[in-house]
């Protein structure tokens, strides 16, 4: 367990050292544009606007921070060949997949987590500017903490994506874990039509088989609450706690599989 | 010889401003000489909602957004325009982009609305398009008896069918939580439907339970154009009597001063004079006012 602890702060380290602070400073730019932009453009529709394009930012930054570092983070030391110094000290290979995954889990949660911080103080901002009479017609405040629930949910997204990527890094080349990473990600969003495939083809195997597809491959639609707590419409403490549970357990197995096909590498 | 270590940055950075000079000029160049190309501004490249939803994976919300942006922009720039034949042929589909994206969004129905049944030059002239819309929204939210109203008020403002009005604004008061003067708005529209008294009601209605200051500004823009209805009806009152006084129509306000019948030229709530054509004695707004044009357009001439 040490020895996972300090594969997971090197690798948070390094990710915060080189790529996340960036991204930081990219969205709280991004965010601070587009309240002066937006205002302006919306027709007073700018609440609802900043709290989806901060929302989606938080996504799709830290999509691209799970997806470009994930699959880097064995597929590189096997390409700069310090997998061979790596793997020569007392680390075992299981050790070092789970730390690096821990490692790069955690710097998503802290880039999450000040992206969070940062949306919190601008909506805030605009709660403090607007009218009493004007913040009357919002349907939720500004700050509100039920978009708590969406972030969460986008990190547990981005923990499930960083798995996928850490798994086909075990295996692939750094380009070829991008797109089958990126193609996964695109099917886990369409993964609710292969359960209604019945509705569209008559041969019953196909129906069977896309079913199993439906279940074996990550479905990602359930982790997008963003529209909901947006519009205000209640999303449950239950239902949050389910689709966490399904996305630790899909973890769960890939990081399994990564260790298992880590293991059996020969890096002679 | 050995440059000094400043050389190469301040070299770098000076070729780079005037590459950056040489593509700003350019472009600044370009755009005066060459007209943007209309058909650009002009495409839907995607037109069906359902597909954008596909494409737009979990970032469906924010594509709405984008959307709804466009329709801003593009409604705004085409009323704006002065171009002699606006077209607004993109706006029912782009709402209908947005509201696909996201049937929560709530603005974009009754704003949509509202920019679908502006007459032209103002809008398309849709009311159709605009009841399309908000049908949608009834879909996505049963219990929003707003959208309900808005039809009703689509029927009553723009088609003039008074019953189908009064229809919807029963359907509206029966939502649970509707407000409690629906009833009274949906009776009077039935018994009174299509007077200046009603609609100033309707309007006073829409404006006290506006629950964004577009709405609100639009809702008092109509009950200043009501002001306008009513100051007309004394001008055309004013006009019969100097018809009986000098046996034919007046041929300007000024004969109406000299007449003692006006004591100065008679100006809209916006400050612009009101128009009166000698060919029919027509009266109405100034086309250059903002309360142009006026609802239900040309009031009885003169003459008839």
């Amino acid at each position: 367990m040490a020895v996972i602890t300090r594969i997971a702060v090197h690798v948070f380290k390094e990710s915060i050292r080189d790529k996340v602070l960036y991204n930081l400073v990219l969205f709280a730019v991004l965010l601070m544009g587009a309240l002066y932009l937006i205002g302006q453009l919306t027709a007073g529709q700018d609440v609802k606007v900043i709290k989806d394009l901060g929302l989606a930012a938080t996504q799709i930054f830290g999509l691209f921070i799970a997806v470009f570092v994930g699959i880097g983070l064995v597929s590189k030391e096997v390409e700069r060949r310090s997998i061979y110094s790596l793997l020569s000290k007392p680390i075992r290979r299981h050790e070092l997949i789970l730390g690096k995954y821990a490692g790069l889990v955690l710097a998503l949660a802290v880039n999450v987590a000040v992206m969070a911080v940062a949306l919190y103080l601008v909506l805030g901002y605009m709660s403090l500017i607007e009218s009493e009479e004007f913040k009357a017609t919002w349907v939720r405040p500004a700050a509100d903490p039920a978009m708590l629930f969406a972030l969460f949910l986008v990190f547990v997204q981005l923990a499930l994506v960083t798995a996928i990527a850490l798994f086909f890094s075990t295996f692939s080349s750094p380009s070829l874990s991008a797109v089958l990473t990126f193609s996964l990600y695109v099917v886990g969003h369409f993964n609710a039509d292969l359960r209604n495939f019945e509705s569209v083809v008559d041969s019953s195997v196909a129906v069977y088989l896309a079913r199993a597809l439906y279940y074996v491959l990550p479905n990602l639609a359930p982790f997008d609450v963003k529209a909901a707590v947006v519009h205000g419409e209640p999303v449950s403490l239950g239902y949050v706690a389910m689709t966490t549970w399904y996305g630790a357990a899909y973890v769960a197995a890939l990081l399994l599989a990564a260790v298992f096909i880590f293991a059996r590498r020969d890096f002679k | 010889m050995n440059r000094p270590w400043w050389v190469r940055p301040v070299a770098v950075t000076v070729a780079l401003t005037a590459l950056v000079v040489v593509f700003v000029t350019t472009s600044v160049v370009r755009d005066r000489t060459y007209a943007a190309s209309a058909a650009e501004t002009e495409l839907l490249y995607v037109p069906s909602g359902e597909i954008v939803e596909r494409m737009a994976l979990s970032f469906d919300s924010l594509v709405a957004d984008i959307y709804w942006i466009r329709v801003i922009q593009y409604y705004g720039g085409t009323k704006r325009s002065e171009s002699v034949e606006k077209n607004y042929d993109l706006l029912g589909p782009l709402l209908d982009i947005t509201t696909t994206l996201d049937p929560g969004f709530k603005a974009a129905y009754r704003f949509g609305a509202i920019f679908l049944t502006e007459s032209y030059p103002n809008g398309p002239g849709r009311p159709d398009l605009a009841v399309a819309l908000l049908e949608k929204g009834i879909d996505a939210m049963p219990d929003r008896w707003e959208y309900y109203m808005d039809i009703g008020f689509i029927y009553y403002w723009w088609l003039q069918d008074y019953e189908t009005a009064g229809s919807w604004f029963e359907r509206a008061a029966e939502v649970p939580g509707a407000s409690w003067w629906l009833r009274s708005l949906a009776a009077n529209t039935l018994a009174a439907g299509g007077s200046l008294e009603s609609s100033r009601m309707l309007w006073q209605q829409v404006y006290d339970s506006a629950d964004n200051n577009w709405i609100r500004t639009e809702a008092a823009r109509r009950l200043t154009q009501l002001r306008a209805l009513d100051d007309i009806n004394q001008l055309i009152a004013l006009a019969v009597r100097f018809n009986r006084q000098a046996g034919r129509p007046p041929r300007g306000w000024d004969e109406l001063i000299q007449a003692g019948l006006l004591a100065r030229l008679p100006l809209d709530p916006t400050g612009l004079p009101y128009v009166l054509d000698v060919e029919n004695g027509a009266m109405n707004v100034s086309p250059e006012s903002e309360l142009y044009p006026l609802p239900g357009e040309s009031l009885p001439p003169l003459s008839q």
